[in-house]
């Protein structure tokens, strides 16, 4: 880390030092409320490049609180509903001197894209380097996909419990009401899904939710 | 036949219904493609998805891709609308504060008087009314400023800021905003939620205001003319059938799904139907076409509407001007009449024409025949005549 302005006496070299540490450290804002992300995104961008990060969790007065911070790059996820409070940012009227703009792929090899892929999204401030940029973008893009994923997979296995309850429930049903056993009524699930084309747990919702009705 | 499938972005909005019929009620397997519709949580990631190639169509508000052509916001990618998919449709209303100083003024929310409107918040106002509206390049933000401005409301202070439609409640209920112009159902939510009260359906203000747009991506438009021509005509015989009031109850159950937008159907009949309910005391007012999906070329995209929109978001912005070219790069009603020719729908012939000027129904003259203009007054009687303006402009 870089030592205090202060710690120097000499007004001269204060000012040089200050100057440096000006173009060492980005400031990057990161807008997120969930705090074990929070945590991993801090401490990936901080072995990636040398910045300052602010977290800001509290979404009330979004645009206003970044502005306050004046950071050089502001990240927040996609999927969050308040992202279209920092469009204020992009407005040449707004309260920061330097408009920030949504990183555009001009001259960034398709980073853009990765990033909306990744579920992420950044506002940089106009004229910082694209050398700069990178690493931090890199950096946020990994996180960003791997907790995509990490959700991607247990929202995939809660549809699957789901799923599988609402079988076993059709399954419960077909051998009361018809007399036969479990395979039997998965047997009778699955022909019928395969002759009308469709899943056997919609069949099995269809069948649950038929029921629910007559019953 | 194996359907092509179109990917396209939207917002939980009733007045998405058009997409989302389009995909439920089989207009889009008859033209032989299949939508891919994505909800998204926000205006900007709709754009980004957009512009970066996640989806090929977006339901969007229609000054974003002006927006974006003026290099207003952060992504500038070229952005064409092809169809309205909308007009009118959003409300203004106000938090409980503002609501029980207007009761005790005596005004009585008829819901349709914009001068009215204004005096009463004039007299009650303490000090600068906030805002809330869902993005800074919406209808929302200037029709309430169209509106505020000519009205002197805007002398009290008026400040703007953006709320995302679902956090509207509850951003008014916590004092963050004192009002807020948002499009359906967010504002009966509001209402329900006894958040505040509805004063002013926007079709008050303009009558006949381009809310939402079918925008894709110019190149994609340019690439794809078979896929464009699809999703328009199947994007219009949904705005046809939403157009029958018989429809509104099943759009209503279709619309109301988790999938779609999550909140009960008889929120979204409000708007559909026109019956709003503008108080958590059971006020209801009748307001006739309050959202159009079809009537009156209702879909046809007028440059002169991109020509105002363009012009007022650039004043308010500090941008400099689009030419007309530049418009009809982004508004393409030339699209639009091509790929619907072959419906053998009645379309204007002509592409622009002087907002404001419509008082009552109007037959003009089309390729088949004729068909019948709705109203497009502006409330203060404003004429926007777009070949005057260039004319000062040359």
């Amino acid at each position: 880390m870089v030592g205090k302005p202060a710690t120097i006496s000499l007004a001269n070299q204060r000012f040089e030092l200050h100057v440096f540490i000006m173009v060492a450290e980005l400031k990057i804002v990161v807008v997120e409320d969930d705090r074990e992300r929070v945590i991993a995104i801090v401490d990936a961008l901080k072995e990636a490049c040398l910045c300052e990060v602010v977290v800001i969790g509290d979404r009330s007065g979004l645009a206003r609180q970044i502005a306050a911070h004046g950071p050089d790059i502001v990240l927040i996820d996609i999927n969050n509903p308040t992202r279209d409070m920092l469009e204020e940012l992009t407005l040449a009227s707004g309260p920061l001197d330097r408009p920030v703009a949504m990183f555009v792929s001009g001259n960034s090899d398709g980073m853009a894209e990765a990033a909306v892929e990744a579920g992420v999204s950044a506002y940089v401030v106009d004229g910082l380097s694209p050398a700069r940029i990178k690493p931090v973008m890199d950096t946020a893009i990994a996180r960003f996909s791997m907790v995509r994923q990490i959700r991607n997979e247990l929202a995939e296995t809660r549809r699957a419990l789901e799923e599988r309850k609402v079988i076993d429930r059709a399954k419960g049903l077909l051998m009361k009401a018809k007399g036969i056993d479990e395979d039997a009524a998965y047997a009778l699930l699955r022909k019928a899904a395969m002759d009308q084309g469709r899943r056997v747990p919609d069949i099995a919702e269809a069948l649950v939710t038929a029921a629910g009705l007559l019953g | 036949m194996k359907r092509v499938r179109i990917s396209v972005a939207y917002m939980p909005l009733v007045d998405a219904a058009p997409l989302i019929v389009a995909q439920e009620m089989g207009f889009a397997q008859g033209e032989g493609i299949a939508l891919d519709l994505i909800a998204a949580p926000s205006w900007s990631s709709v754009r980004d998805m957009l512009a970066f190639g996640r989806v090929d169509a977006a339901h969007m508000l229609s000054p974003v891709p002006l927006a974006m052509g003026l290099g207003l916001g952060g992504v500038t990618t070229q952005v064409s609308s092809v169809s309205n998919l909308s007009v009118n449709g959003n409300v203004i209303g106000v938090g409980r504060a503002l609501e029980v100083k207007l009761r005790a003024a005596g005004y009585g929310f008829d819901f349709a008087d914009p001068i009215a409107a204004a005096d009463a918040l004039i007299q009650v106002a303490d000090g600068p009314i906030t805002f809330g509206v869902p993005f800074p390049f919406s209808m929302h933000v200037e029709l309430l400023r169209y509106w505020t401005d000519a009205t002197g409301l805007s002398d009290r202070g008026i400040t703007v800021r953006t709320v995302p439609p679902p956090l509207m409640a509850q951003t008014l209920a916590a004092g963050e905003v004192d009002a807020f112009c948002v499009g359906e159902p967010w504002g009966s939510v509001a209402v329900e939620a006894d958040a505040g009260a509805l004063i002013l359906p926007c079709k008050a203000i303009w009558a006949f205001a381009p809310e939402k747009t079918l925008a894709v991506r110019t190149d994609w438009a340019e690439t794809e003319p078979d896929l464009l021509g699809r999703l328009i005509r199947a994007v219009w015989k949904a705005g046809r059938w939403l157009s029958d009031p018989a429809t509104h109850a099943t759009a209503s159950f279709l619309l109301s799904r988790k999938a779609y937008l999550d909140v009960p159907p008889e929120l979204i009949d409000r708007a559909l139907s026109g019956h709003m309910t503008i108080s958590r005391r059971g006020d209801l007012r009748r307001v006739d076409r309050f959202v159009e999906f079809h009537e009156g070329a209702a879909t046809f995209p007028w440059l002169s509407q991109g020509k105002w929109i363009a012009e007022r978001l650039q004043r308010a912005n500090g941008a400099a001007s689009l030419s007309d070219t530049r418009i009809a790069q982004i508004v393409r009603p030339d699209l639009h009449r091509q790929h619907l020719a072959k419906t053998g729908c009645d379309l204007p012939g002509a592409s622009a024409k002087v907002e404001g000027a419509i008082l009552s129904p109007t037959p003009v003259a089309t390729a088949h025949g004729e068909i019948t203009l709705q109203p497009d007054c502006f409330f203060d009687g404003q004429i926007f005549d777009p070949a005057e303006e260039s004319a000062l402009k040359n």
